[in-house]
Parts: structure tokens; C-alpha cells; sequence
């Protein structure tokens, strides 16, 4: 399994459970790493079941929206599913916002995001 | 477009303003990639010593950070040759941040409507749209490589 320094992987049953472990999401070089490691689990480990754990991150920028946008997408094209959760208000207001909200599967917490894969 | 008129010409240096209470920093960032750093952490601590809440804080780091990056990436170029000028002045009531860059400027109409429907799984293009929601006043030069921006304290929910 690949080594990975801007996120926590971890799996509960078929979801695998990405935490970040920036409170910020805003330098663009971590945030090019970012997009790499999370890429990774779609383009070469083949996880289908996605579920982006936002607890402890505490602000982000639009270029780490773009990261999680093409994620979706790779997702998507993988035939796979990807969900959020633990989203602080001021972060779903930008999701909000950008109405990334409609393309995003954003769930309260982790529990009902897990149950939402069932 | 209705807003308060600002506590000082925005063209007249900030030292020159006669709030008392109110922090002004005046600084040459160069065009690398993470430059805006040296800029935001002042500002936030600034911010923070002000009284601002947490969320009017997330706005202004978030619209600060986007118009910088912008200006280093999209304005300069990356050019090391070039520097952004980034002029910030924060009172308990207003916090203004102007941004300007060397480069040719760009027109702000012209960036497409991330939210549209076609638009929505784009990767890019969002910066511009949330300075302008999160800021109470937007405003760029004629050339488009300057811009500045207000806002102004949200009131206090009980």
C-alpha cells in the first residue's frame, strides 16, 4: 500500500475512510500531493467506496475544490461512489456556495455516511 | 451597488488613516507559489486580536488567499521578476485588502459562472466567485490587476 503524508486511509468493511491531516488545505504544493494521494486510491488501488472524512480540517481553497472535483469525477468514471461527511459550517457554506453541494454526496457524519453505501 | 462609504481613500496610504485602533501592514510578496503566507498569518492574528468572529476570519483568510494566489499564479505568472503588492488594514469593524500584481490584468466579467449546470464539475474558476460572496465590496482597477476588497463586521448572533 502506498505511503501517504496529506491524508489517514483506513477501511471499515468495502468503504475505505479518508481523513486529512492538514487542518489547512491551502499550499499548493500539498495540495498537488493531496490530489495525488487521493487519485491514488481510485487509479491504482481501485476503491470504490469512497468516504472523505472532513474532521479537523479547518479551511480550504478553491484549489483543493478542484483536487476534490476531479476525484469525483475519477470516481465516477471508476464506477465507484464517493461521500463527505464531518463538514465544519464555514467549509459547507464554500460547498454551498459553488453549489458543489449537488455534485457531492455530503452526509452529516461518518455512521450515516457509512450506512448511505449500504 | 449600495455600500458604506470606506473609513479612507483607498488610494491614499493606509498610515494615513485616523482609526487608531486599526492595524495596516504594507507588503512586497514575491511570485512564488506559498508566498502568501507571509501575509496571512499577520493578517488572521490581526483579525483575531480585532475580535472578528470565526467565520468573518475563514471569509477574509479564504478571499485573501484566492486573490493572492491568483495574482502570483494567474497575474505574474510565476514571474520571479515580479512582485504582488498586498496592502491590508483591519479595525474592529472593517477589514480591507488590496491585492495588486505586474501582470496584464484580466477582465472579471469574463470568468465563467461555476455554477452553472455545465460549469458545476469544472475544476477551476471558483476563486473569484467566493471573494465576491464573501467579501461586502469587490472592486477591480480598469486593467484588472489590482483588486480590493472590503468587509465588513458581521453582527454578532446571540
Amino acid at each position: 500500500m502506498a505511503t501517504h503524508r496529506r491524508i489517514d486511509v483506513s477501511k471499515l468493511g468495502d468503504v475505505t475512510i479518508v481523513k486529512f491531516l492538514d487542518k489547512k488545505i491551502l499550499d499548493e504544493a500539498s495540495i498537488l500531493e493531496l490530489g495525488a494521494e487521493l487519485f491514488g486510491l481510485v487509479e491504482l488501488e481501485n476503491r470504490k467506496s469512497l468516504l472523505l472524512n472532513f474532521s479537523g480540517v479547518e479551511f480550504l481553497s478553491s484549489a483543493a475544490l478542484g483536487k476534490l472535483i476531479t476525484l469525483d469525477r475519477k470516481v465516477k468514471s471508476n464506477k465507484g461512489r464517493m461521500k463527505m461527511s464531518n463538514i465544519r459550517p464555514e467549509i459547507l457554506e464554500v460547498f454551498q456556495i459553488t453549489k458543489l453541494n449537488k455534485i457531492f454526496d455530503i452526509r452529516k457524519d461518518e455512521a450515516e455516511a457509512i450506512s448511505a453505501f449500504a | 451597488m449600495p455600500h458604506q462609504k470606506p473609513t479612507a481613500d483607498p488610494a491614499a496610504p493606509t498610515h494615513e488613516s485616523t482609526d487608531a485602533a486599526a492595524w495596516h501592514r504594507e507588503i512586497e510578496l514575491p511570485s512564488e507559489r506559498g508566498a502568501s503566507r507571509l501575509i496571512t498569518e499577520d493578517l488572521l492574528e490581526q483579525l483575531g486580536a480585532h475580535g472578528w468572529s470565526p467565520s468573518d476570519i475563514f471569509a477574509i483568510h479564504l478571499a485573501a488567499e484566492e486573490a493572492i494566489v491568483n495574482a502570483i499564479v494567474h497575474g505574474n505568472k510565476l514571474d520571479p521578476g515580479k512582485v504582488v503588492r498586498v496592502a491590508c488594514l483591519v479595525s474592529p469593524t472593517l477589514a480591507r485588502i488590496e491585492v495588486a500584481d505586474e501582470g496584464p490584468g484580466f477582465d472579471p466579467g469574463s470568468v465563467p459562472d461555476c455554477r452553472l449546470e455545465d460549469r458545476l464539475d469544472a475544476p477551476n474558476g471558483r476563486g473569484v466567485m467566493l471573494m465576491r460572496t464573501f467579501m461586502t465590496r469587490i472592486e477591480y482597477n480598469a486593467r484588472g490587476n489590482r483588486v480590493l476588497m472590503e468587509k465588513q463586521r458581521s453582527p454578532v448572533e446571540e
